[in-house]
């Protein structure tokens, strides 16, 4: 307990000075950087949010599509370009609950599938999803997909980074609460935890719920950006992988690897994808493939090791001098 | 008073019949011992209690009131806790924190994190962990993870405790504590119910034993008369 009051003293100026600097952002920053910034947060957002409950449970989850795509659609659905039907604060969360409560459902029938069994029916959510509004659009509505509000891209980024706060402050307290501490247990133990009183479906269930949430959050407020959006564009499998991906590149052992990750990978992947836009998944899967083989515990990981290594190297010289 | 009691409880693994037909009791208070040859069903009898696994047919019945159907974290927030024979630890957590997910979620009625970590503080006093309660529970000996098991079942405040094989792989000055720590368990005023090989400890600490063979109860009663009865040493004692 100690040790969590002093990590999160430490961690209060830098991530105070950050958020400073983030959210005076447009009044300095050009327009491409704001835009930029607002997508590096969608990625951090989907990869904190997936690790939250992936990460102590050890789940596979590959659903985070098929939430972000639910977030999407639901903008898509209230705030049409042919009238906005609810103000942008009140869609955004709305989205977050539905995706959350689709979790919860999800979570409640699946969670009890073990290891690739998971990850492949989360993976199978995304593509049903997409086949069913798929057929609902061709057969009942006859569009092709939908137009959204067109929302300027200042708002857009502020909202964005009210949903980073919002979970970067959920997951603080669930780390600090019995509840953190439960869901680590479940993840290092699952029977021995159901023994021990803990109710492991329920604290499961939620905490897939909670992770949902934002990514739908996130959702509803890219939709905004996209203005056009179709099943595919909002339940593209990439949106599955990428947030597994950046977590395991930047290391999941501490919180802020997810999150310096999700930033590396995609500042990385909006460049490269203007530069070499036909190499750079290629050049994209060579990186990963050298960070899983050469980082096990990804960048931080990396970091960790190297200031270990200089610090060593720094006593051994003041021994050496006296 | 019997505080537990199986009738007809039966298991299953494919053609195999695990557990079969087995009725048994434990009463209240007492240190009840259950002995067998290897695969002779007393941990999957175990884990039919706790709810691991679920009679088919058979009924289990905890104060008088049917468990079987209930959900592991529901049985033990009634008062039934139990340790495993593979120790099962959080074992990246420390001791203090495995003990103190006992207390916290153990039992059914809510206590405040501060009477938690106290209770956790002086069940690792109890069991003689004090001294390693920061350290990561996979750091420490087979004994002393046995020793979480027992104090994190304990915070649980459980009116039965059921121990799988406490005593394996423990040389004999820890199989003496360990039968130690059981009777001053019982002290407390917990029963016990508990699986162990080591002839010894059982013989001396139990008030009566209960002996399964290919999933049916072949024998019952003190251990003197479980270590005259012809069948138990033909089956068991004999080997
Ligand atoms: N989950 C399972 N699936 C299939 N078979 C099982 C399972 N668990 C136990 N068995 C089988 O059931 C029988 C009883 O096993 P159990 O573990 O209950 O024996 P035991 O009396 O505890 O033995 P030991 O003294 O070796 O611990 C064995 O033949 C075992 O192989
Ligand atoms: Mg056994």
């Amino acid at each position: 307990m100690d040790i969590t009051a002093l990590t999160s003293r430490r961690f209060l100026v830098p991530g105070l000075i950050t958020l400073t600097v983030l959210a005076t952002l447009p009044l300095y920053g050009s327009l491409y950087t704001v835009i930029l910034i607002t997508t590096i947060l969608m990625y951090i957002i989907l990869a904190v949010s997936w690790v939250i409950f992936s990460g102590p449970t050890g789940y596979m989850s590959l659903a985070s599509a098929a939430f972000f795509g639910v977030g999407i659609y639901t903008a898509a659905v209230l705030m049409p370009n042919t009238g906005q039907l609810l103000p942008l604060p009140v869609v955004v969360a709305i989205a977050g609950l539905i995706s959350g409560l689709l979790a919860v459902l999800v979570g409640a029938l699946t969670l009890r599938l073990r290891g690739i069994y998971f990850a492949i029916f989360t993976f199978g959510l995304v593509e049903i999803i997409k086949q069913v509004l798929l057929y609902w659009e061709f057969e009942v509505t006859h569009t092709r997909g939908r137009f959204v509000v067109l929302v300027d891209n200042d708002t857009v980024f502020y909202i964005m980074l009210g949903i980073f706060v919002a979970l970067m402050l959920t997951v603080y307290f669930i780390r600090r609460s019995k509840f953190g501490l439960a869901l680590q247990s479940i993840g290092e133990n699952e029977e021995a935890a159901a023994h021990t009183g803990i109710n492991v479906t329920m604290v499961k269930v939620i905490t897939f719920g909670i992770s949902a949430i934002f990514m739908g959050a996130a959702g509803a407020i890219m939709a905004t950006r996209w203005t056009y959006i179709d099943p595919y564009i909002a339940f593209n499998p990439l949106f599955s992988f990428m947030p597994v991906l950046m977590a395991i590149f930047g290391g999941m052992g501490q919180l802020y690897g997810p999150v310096i990750g999700a930033a590396i990978f995609a500042y990385l992947q909006e460049t490269l994808q203007t530069t070499f836009p036909y190499y750079y998944m290629l050049i994209f899967g060579i990186v990963l493939v050298v960070a899983i083989l050469y980082l096990p515990n990804g960048i931080v990981g990396l970091i960790q090791k190297l200031i270990q290594r200089w610090r060593k190297g720094g006593s051994a010289e003041q021994n050496a001098n006296t | 008073m019997q505080i537990l009691e199986g009738e007809g409880v039966t298991k299953y693994f494919g053609g195999l019949a695990a557990v079969s037909k087995v009725d048994f009791h434990v009463d209240q208070g007492e240190i009840a011992g259950l002995i067998g040859p290897n695969g002779a069903g007393k941990t999957t009898l175990f884990n039919l209690i706790s709810a691991a696994l679920v009679p088919k047919p058979g009924t289990i019945r905890f104060k008088g009131e049917k468990i079987t159907g209930l959900k592991p974290h529901k049985i033990c927030r009634l008062g039934l806790a139990r340790t495993f024979q593979e120790v099962k630890i959080f074992s990246n957590m420390t001791v203090l924190e495995n003990v103190l997910l006992g207390s916290l979620f153990g039992c059914s009625t809510g206590m405040s994190s501060a009477d938690a970590s106290r209770e956790a503080e002086e069940l690792l006093e109890f069991v003689g962990l004090s001294a390693v309660r920061t350290t990561p529970a996979k750091d420490l000996t087979l004994v002393n993870q046995k020793r979480i098991e027992v104090a994190r079942a304990l915070a649980t405040k459980p009116e039965l405790l059921m121990l799988d094989e406490l005593m394996a792989g423990l040389n004999p000055a820890e199989v003496a504590q360990a039968m130690e720590l059981v009777t001053r368990i019982r002290d407390k005023g917990i029963t016990i119910f508990m699986i162990e090989h080591v002839m010894k400890a059982i013989m001396s600490v139990c008030d009566r034993i209960m002996v399964l063979h290919h999933g049916e109860k072949i024998a019952e009663g003190t251990p003197q008369e479980i270590a005259i009865s012809k069948k138990v040493v033909e089956v068991y004692l004999g080997e």
